[in-house]
């Protein structure tokens, strides 16, 4: 129980915190979306790396080192640490100036204005909201998972509350975690927009990053310290070697190079980008990205690759960081504080994922079809009540879900993120690119992903050509159906480049 | 292109390049007695992309584009 109440203080902690932050809203709906353009630095970094940090920063990571080894973190961490950086620097900080400049708030907007099509803009909504909503549910389902996991039954022993849960032997069931994170993300989301999420985002940032340190230390402690921890871990995973169980082909490490590119189409760290003060807020965020990477990442690969010594091969991997600090910790405490450390990075992803929705539905949607001019107040109500539906919609699709694999969805989500960044690329840097090239980019890109996530059986793992990852197909279809269309058509007006790209 | 974001863009490069780091691909030997090598390797590329990172802030920072931007609060 003592576990519980200190998620419950987190939570308390968290809302009074990004609450706080409403004493600085200014009512106006700019405020609302991107913060008036007034997050600094620090704040910055801390949301966007909260943001990219998922449930995998802790879970994910000790999981799947668990299951591939050493390689896990050249794969997802060390790579990320190039390319995210990279996106933020030649993607982010464009993005900022021209949606500073021209008052946007959405990708869709800029997309629309640079390739000057309306349809564009509703081409490419479904495809960002279909590719964000698995997204949301990983989330919610994640941290349903993980409470379940705190409070469930060990063994004979019932779990927490065997008289009032019967169904789930004592548990906590997922009606009610999902219930509370999604309300929790709402009060604050709903209240005080973009700013209440970077201001949670960097409170949460904080946390995550504390506890898997702490978790580190202690376990490593309780395994006799940092040598003997690894002299227990089984051979196969201190190496890459491809082995029956463990490992990762030279092949598909090259081409999961593509994967991290998806920071550079996701709406909701766009939305987080145009939060900057000034272009030199980026500085902090593109420097330190990859070492709060390593932060993270390190000690989580490191418990995952102990793990192999201590628990049974057949062990979930999303539940082995858990039961690590469950066997060797055992502190109710520190099993409270790893807890609230999960549900931080999963959180700190929920809040921009919902607000971007939002933000999208009032401005792409609504706003862009009307011809109507609207108060601020008319489009915050809009903008809140959609954050509602969408909340709605995620938790009712979470308990729909809750017993399906949607973890696995993960990389595919990713995986078409990236694949779209050929457009944002040529949008911002090719003044050729024309809006036939756009259209036939994004179709390239949604036909052969669509090819391959039905081989795939619908999300499963699934490699082409002996190892390569799919996004790198689907990366390349897209940048060749822009280039060969682009030249194929029409240039746009000399007039009409000079907007978006400065002299 | 101007000087220093063509070095940028061929130093990045070469990291791409490193990260594909086939030589320590079978190589279970423990750096300071408890890091695989290759996960310090790893590590001490986190290290190095944040300080070519940091180089290229100084050398290669839009200085123009933020000008731009700026321009429609005037």
């Amino acid at each position: 129980m003592i576990s519980l109440y200190i998620i419950a203080i987190y939570l308390g902690a968290l809302l009074t915190f990004a609450l706080f932050s409403k004493k600085f809203f200014r009512g106006t709906s700019t405020d609302y979306f991107v913060a008036s353009r007034s997050i600094g630095p620090f704040m910055l970094l801390m949301s966007v790396f909260g943001t990219t940090m998922t449930a995998f920063a802790l879970v994910g990571s000790t999981g799947k080192a668990f299951e591939l080894g050493v390689g896990t973190y050249g794969l997802m961490a060390s790579s990320s640490g190039l390319i995210h950086a990279a996106c933020f620097l030649i993607i982010g900080i464009r993005l900022w100036a021209i949606g500073k400049r021209y008052g946007y708030v959405t990708q869709i907007q800029f997309f629309r204005a640079r390739f000057e099509s309306n349809g564009l803009g509703y081409l490419l909504f479904p495809i960002l909201v279909l590719l964000v909503i698995p997204y949301l549910l990983i989330g919610v389902i994640g941290a349903s998972k993980t409470i379940m996991g705190l409070t469930g039954g060990k063994g004979p022993k019932p779990g927490f509350f065997p008289e009032l849960f019967e169904s789930t032997n004592g548990a906590i069931p997922p009606w009610i975690t999902g219930a509370v994170i999604c309300l929790v993300v709402l009060c604050y989301v709903f209240a005080g927009g973009s700013r209440a999420a970077a201001w949670a985002n960097t409170f949460q940032t904080l946390v995550f990053m504390v506890m898997g340190v702490l978790a580190f230390t202690l376990i490593s402690k309780a395994l006799g310290g940092l040598g003997p921890a690894i002299e227990q871990a089984k051979a196969s995973h201190l190496v890459r070697t491809p082995s029956e169980h463990a490992g990762v082909s030279p092949v598909t490490f090259f081409s999961y190079m593509f994967i991290p590119l998806s920071v550079g189409m996701f709406p909701h760290l766009f939305q987080h980008w145009l939060t900057a003060r000034s272009a030199k807020s980026f500085k902090l965020t593109v420097i330190a990205h990859p070492l709060c990477i390593m932060i993270v990442w390190v000690p989580c690969v490191l418990i995952g690759i102990w793990a192999t010594g201590q628990l049974p091969p057949n062990a979930t991997p999303g539940a082995v960081l858990a039961m690590m600090v469950g066997k060797l910790i055992g502190s109710p405490v520190i099993i409270g504080l790893v807890t609230a450390g999960i549900l931080a990075a999963i959180m700190s992803s929920l809040d921009s994922q919902f607000l971007c929705l939002g933000t999208m539905f009032t401005n792409d949607i609504v706003l862009h079809g009307s011809k109507k001019k609207r108060e601020d107040k008319q489009i915050l109500f809009m903008a809140r009540a959609f954050i509602v539906g969408i909340v709605t919609l995620t938790y009712l699709l979470s308990l729909a879900l809750f017993k399906q694999n949607v973890f696995d969805l993960a990389v595919w989500c990713f995986s078409g993120f990236a694949a779209l960044t050929p457009l944002v690329i040529a949008a911002l840097y090719w003044k050729r690119a024309t809006k036939a090239g756009a259209y036939a980019s994004v179709i390239a890109t949604t036909v052969t992903w669509i090819i391959f996530f039905t081989l795939s059986g619908f999300g499963g793992e699934y490699t082409v050509f002996g190892g390569v990852m799919p996004v790198a197909i689907c990366w390349l279809a897209g940048a060749a159906a822009m280039i060969i269309v682009s030249l194929a058509t029409t240039p746009p007006s000399k007039e009409h480049i000079a907007r978006f790209f400065p002299s | 292109m101007k000087t220093p974001s063509i070095i940028a863009l061929v130093v990045f490069i070469a990291l791409f390049v490193l990260h594909q780091d086939v030589w320590n691909w079978d190589n279970a030997k423990p750096v300071f007695g408890f890091l695989p090598v290759g996960l310090a390797y790893h590590a001490a590329y986190s290290v190095i992309a944040a300080a070519f990172w940091a180089i290229v802030m100084k050398i290669a920072w839009p200085t123009k584009l933020e000008q731009w931007a700026d321009e429609s609060d005037s």
